[in-house]
């Protein structure tokens, strides 16, 4: 996809203290800024369309079952039979021990099949169980492994160990993309946030992503422009380009609109596509679908009216 | 953050635009001609002659105000002169408190039609108008209706009295905001009023007139005269007049201290600004630039205490330049109302005419100008975001105060140097420090000579802060506890 | 006369407040017994515990009474588990309550202002009940109007004048702010049953802190409707908690409790002082004795009762390059 990519030496853990500092007031007035941008009309609609396009239909829960998970593929492939035109999902993202079934559901209908791994939500087992996992979901069809960091040695100071542990599990996912969970809710600032998202990508990440869904807060508009911030100076280092998932809390089309009203100004025309932004999210399908039938037909409308799978 | 700046360039001109998103103006009532407040009516003036007000954004006219002449101010300042011996004096200071919460509580409920029509007549943009002008300028006068009956607390071991009569002129770039600034503690104290507001701006000043109707003040207690430079002359020359209050250019500041020099008459001069807003290489970069993006295109530049001199230190000069000209490229310029709109119209047809010269001028004097590239409107008074680098200590766009979005860089090595840097100008209003080292907030807060600094941040206003410059910046504060002094006696 | 204030209580209970007070109105004997007219709804007075009006957890009462010794309404007695379960209303509502901006705590408490204005005339009523003169009444209710206006003044003034920049000898700039001490419990006056309340409870909110208030013990009803009042003006739950019940059974809890911060005591009984003063002791409590025999004058209005509840903070920050 990036030829710069290819040509990547053997990656090293960066120098964090060289990156930018963050003031957190600073960062709540931009977020706030980008609130106040009014979407209206085409440009509500392209926008509505584009974050259908974006996103990674989630079930992560324990009581998953085959039959759940076939249902939200179904989900995916048939988003709302009484609208045409509607935009693809760009994935679903389940366990592990789900990926054949995604997989199997899906067939060649270019949705693709994310998995969580590496000792999911918590990280908590050792690498070669997280290699293990890994190697099994893309041998099991996964196109994408959503890893999770080790906030305990991230907070420790022990950088190195997170890196390597991300460069490893890269090498495990061979031909899949690869998303790196910071989970943003536990690493306290800001600051964090922004050295965390550094490390990642320059041990391999394809997309760094916020949280794992299972910890309060997940994404918020703050953590996300971090990391967009973070994303673009890599960028500007390194020539390559790393997308990004905010997941969890995202459950209103208002509020992902948002997102990409800020991801426009901050990284730019090259990354409103699927291929560089995700939202992880499993109740805003809907939503994003209510609001586009609410632009055709001018009425509010009522959640009886759109599958819940 | 530098290596590839040239092949990893960002492109902020995308296929996703945000359509047109106006805001509605169907509830806003402009009458086609006002009369001069004075005395709690709308009056005809004396001169018999009345002055246009324009949309700068459209060039249309918006509506006709009176011109007052010196017998129009001698009316208002008779009817402010009773209005204080008869009504307002006597009144217990939390009954005038009352008054002041009354006008703050209106001032609320009539928001977004103040917030619609400072941004038809000034050119601001309206997310501005909503969420800082109007707002603000209701918080002032609740600050100081809370002070009407503490003032005896605010000077410990004196008296505190009302001054009188306050004569009061105010600027085009923050119109209802500046009137909040000046009547919301004169009547506090125990003053009347008489207030001009600027020539280009001045509807919301006569919606502020309604307000004290509905307000019930007494009459006389604040009246507002329209008019130019020469009604504002006929308020200073006044003898009946105890206090001015004047914000505005430091050139009309230097004739009213003149002019006042030998009298009674109080004064207090909120006057220009080059502010040196100061960023060291160990700043927030991204928040710092957020900084300098408020700090001198807020409201158009048209800001007396606007960042429009950049210091930023060497190591990351070039850094913080590549991250601005990124967040330049997303500011949209263009129709005020619109509420995606980051930069109106500039205020006047004179105002861009200055602005233009000065780009000129910086170009002959060998900077290098860099704008965005955002499309404007054809009609209207427009300007890009604009920065120019390569500037010298000695450049008149370095000197001198433009009053547009117009920002001249300079890079700086050391600690000491920014500070010299920042105080070699005749000016003292405000000045700016990015640094993620607190005690060099201080140490540089202690060294930078203005009346204002603001911390990683820029740019920010509170009823409860003090506001006002060194040096050719002015003489006294307004806003906060300091800000009643000028509107008192204390025995 | 009697017969007509008799009415006015009734009147009262009904939440007819405007009947009550209807100078026009001639006295109804025996009203409720000669009903061609509806079946007025008695209104039931509660306890006030975060943001909500539970009855007592104990299910005990005492009569609250008119000034000639007649029935007005059942009270809740609250007991000390009541005023546990307020205190653990005040203790979570005060992180919130405390770092809120000082202008939107003065926009709360104004808004408080409005709201009683708008519903001045049932606490004239009320207040008449128990036994004050009209004009008194009217006196009472507006001056607590005006009081909580005065004290949404204050909140974003009183550090302009009580806090310090410190001129230290180091290279150190040294701030001493004002910091609200925490949970204050006013054992409220038992005279004035509304700007007694008032005018002990505003400095104590204006400030930042949270509260628990032990409303009038003879007249009740005026604190268990200002929390009407209180609860429809935007200020949020557990900021103030209202309980009604005998001072001397529960003075000793209030004391006691290791929980609350400081104790505001209005009255004049020096035993009850002293026993407050040494249970206190046991979490270093502050306790603020107000004699005060009215509290329509100045030294009832004034920012030193706000800074009775206040801790004062000193911050030391270098200066250097």
């Amino acid at each position: 996809m990036n030829a710069a990519a290819d040509k990547l030496p053997m990656p090293l853990l960066p120098d964090l203290s060289r990156v930018p500092r963050v003031d957190e007031v600073g960062v709540v007035e931009r977020a706030a800024r980008f609130r106040t941008r009014s979407i209206k009309k085409d440009s509500k609609v392209a926008a509505l369309k584009m974050v259908l396009s974006m996103i990674d239909l989630t079930t992560l829960e324990g009581q998953d079952t085959p039959g759940k998970v076939r249902q939200l593929c179904a989900k995916a492939l048939h988003l709302h039979a009484v609208l045409p035109d509607l935009p693809k999902v760009a994935a679903v993202c389940v366990y592990p021990t789900m990926v054949s079934v995604a997989r199997a559901a899906l067939g060649g209908s270019g949705i693709h099949v994310a998995s969580v791994a590496t000792g999911f939500p918590s990280g908590m087992t050792d690498l070669a169980c997280k290699l293990s996992e890994t190697r099994q979901a893309v041998a099991e069809g996964a196109d994408e492994i959503d890893m999770v960091i080790s906030r305990g040695a991230f907070l420790r100071g022990d950088y190195q160990h997170v890196f390597d542990e991300i460069v490893a599990v890269k090498e495990a996912c061979g031909d899949a993309h690869l998303k790196v969970i910071l989970e943003t809710g536990e690493l306290n600032t800001l600051d964090n946030v922004r050295r965390a998202s550094m490390l990642a990508m320059h041990a391999g990440a394809d997309f760094i992503k916020t949280s794992t869904g299972k910890i309060q807060p997940a994404a918020t508009m703050e953590v996300t422009l971090v990391m967009l911030q973070a994303i673009r100076d890599y960028y500007r280092e390194t020539g390559r380009m790393v997308g990004m998932k905010p997941a969890g809390g995202i459950s209103k089309a208002k509020l992902a609109v948002h997102y990409l009203i800020m991801l426009r100004e901050t990284l730019g025309q090259a990354w409103m596509s699927p291929d560089w932004f995700r939202f992880g999210a499993s109740s805003l399908a809907n939503d994003v679908l209510m609001q586009i039938v609410k632009q055709q037909t001018g009425a509010y409308q009522s959640a009886d009216y759109f599958s819940q799978d | 953050m530098s290596n590839k700046d040239q092949d990893s360039r960002l492109e902020f001109n995308t296929d996703w635009t945000y359509s047109p998103a106006p805001e509605s103006t169907d509830h806003v009532r402009i009458l086609d001609r006002y009369g001069l407040f004075i005395g709690g009516e709308f009056v005809e003036p004396d001169s018999g002659k009345y002055f246009a007000t324009i949309n700068p954004a459209s060039e249309d006219k918006l509506s006709e105000l009176a011109e007052a002449n010196p017998a129009d101010v001698d009316r208002a300042v008779k009817a402010a002169r009773q209005a204080y011996r008869k009504h307002w004096s006597k009144l217990s200071a939390a009954t005038r408190g009352k008054y002041i919460y009354r006008i703050a509580r209106i001032l609320q409920e009539r928001a977004r039609e103040f917030a619609v029509v400072e941004s038809m007549d000034g050119g601001k943009p309206i997310r501005e108008s909503r969420d800082v002008d109007v707002p603000l300028a209701a918080a002032h006068f609740f600050y100081y209706a809370g002070w009407a009956d503490k003032a005896d607390y605010a000077f410990p071991g004196r008296t505190a009295r009302p001054v009188g009569v306050a004569g009061q002129i105010i600027p085009w770039n923050f119109p209802l905001l500046m009137a909040a600034w000046k009547v919301a503690p004169a009547l506090a104290c125990g003053n009347t009023v008489v207030l001009k507001p600027a020539e280009t701006t001045p509807l919301t000043a006569m919606l502020l007139a309604e307000v004290i109707q509905e307000a019930q003040l007494p009459p006389g207690v604040v009246n507002i005269v329209t008019g130019a430079g020469a009604t504002g002359a006929a308020i200073v020359d006044h003898p009946d007049i105890d206090k001015i209050a004047f914000t505005g250019s430091t050139e009309v500041g230097r004739i009213i201290q003149k002019a006042l020099a030998g009298t009674q008459t109080r004064y207090t001069l909120e006057l220009g600004g080059k502010a040196a807003n100061i960023i060291f290489e160990d700043a927030a970069l991204d928040q710092a630039v957020e900084g300098i993006v408020n700090g001198i295109f807020f409201n158009q530049g048209h800001v007396c205490c606007a960042g429009s001199r950049l210091l930023v230190q060497e190591s990351v000069a070039d850094d913080v330049l590549a991250r601005l000209k990124d967040r330049m490229e997303t500011l949209i310029v263009g129709d005020p109302l619109d509420k995606n709109t980051d930069i109106g119209a500039i205020n006047s047809k004179m105002q861009l005419e200055k602005i233009n010269e000065y780009l000129e001028i910086g170009q002959q004097e060998g900077a290098a100008m860099h704008q965005s590239s955002c499309p404007v409107p054809d009609k209207g008074y427009w300007c890009r975001p604009t920065v120019f680098t390569g500037v010298a200590q000695s450049n008149r766009i370095v000197q001198e105060e433009i009053f547009g979005p117009v920002l001249a860089v300079q890079t700086f090595r050391t600690v000491d140097e920014a500070v010299a840097k920042a105080n070699n100008t005749p000016y003292g209003l405000s000045g700016g420090i990015w640094t993620d080292k607190g005690a060099k907030i201080f140490k540089v807060s202690n060294q930078v000579r203005a009346g204002v600094v603001w911390a990683n941040t820029f740019n920010k206003f509170d009823p409860g802060a003090p506001f006002g410059g060194y040096k050719e910046s002015g003489i006294g504060r307004e806003g906060g506890l300091h800000g009643l002094k000028p509107y008192l006696q204390l025995a | 006369m009697a017969n007509d204030e008799k009415l006015m209580a009734r009147a009262v209970r009904q939440g007819n407040a405007a009947s009550a007070t209807g100078a026009a109105q001639k006295p109804r004997k025996l009203a409720l017994a000669s009903e061609p007219e509806r079946v007025g709804v008695l209104k039931t007075y509660k306890l006030y515990i975060g943001g909500k009006f539970p009855r007592t957890e104990s299910g005990r009462f005492y009569k609250a009474e008119d000034h000639e010794g007649e029935a007005l309404a059942n009270m809740c007695r609250a007991s000390r588990k009541d005023f546990r379960e307020a205190v653990v209303a005040a203790r979570a509502a005060f992180a919130g309550w405390s770092s809120a901006s000082a202008f939107l705590r003065g926009q709360i408490l104004y808004r408080v202002a409005e709201m009683l204005e708008g519903r001045k005339e049932q606490f004239i009523a009320e207040l008449s009940a128990l036994g004050a003169t009209p004009a008194k009444a009217r006196a009472e209710v507006e001056e607590a109007i005006d009081r909580l206006v005065y004290f949404a003044g204050w909140c974003d003034k009183y550090q302009q004048v009580f806090s310090s920049v410190n001129p230290v000898s180091s290279s150190h700039f040294n701030f001493s702010l004002l910091e609200p001490t925490g949970v204050v419990v006013i054992v409220a006056p038992q005279k004035n049953p509304l700007l007694g309340l008032v005018a002990n409870l505003a400095p104590a909110i204006a400030g930042g802190n949270t509260t628990v208030i032990l409303a009038s013990e003879k007249l009740p009803i005026a604190a268990v409707s200002f929390a009407e009042v209180l609860h429809s003006s935007d200020v949020p739950g557990g900021v103030v908690n209202i309980l009604t019940g005998l001072r001397s059974e529960l003075l000793e809890h209030f004391a006691a409790h290791m929980d609350v911060n400081a104790l505001v005591y209005c009255g004049n009984d020096q035993k009850q002082i002293k026993q407050v003063q040494e249970l206190a002791a046991d979490n270093i409590k502050r306790v603020i004795v107000r004699k005060l025999a009215r509290w329509d004058d100045e030294k009832s209005r004034n920012p030193y009762l706000l800074a009775d509840t206040q801790e004062v903070k000193t911050t030391w920050h270098p200066i250097g390059k």
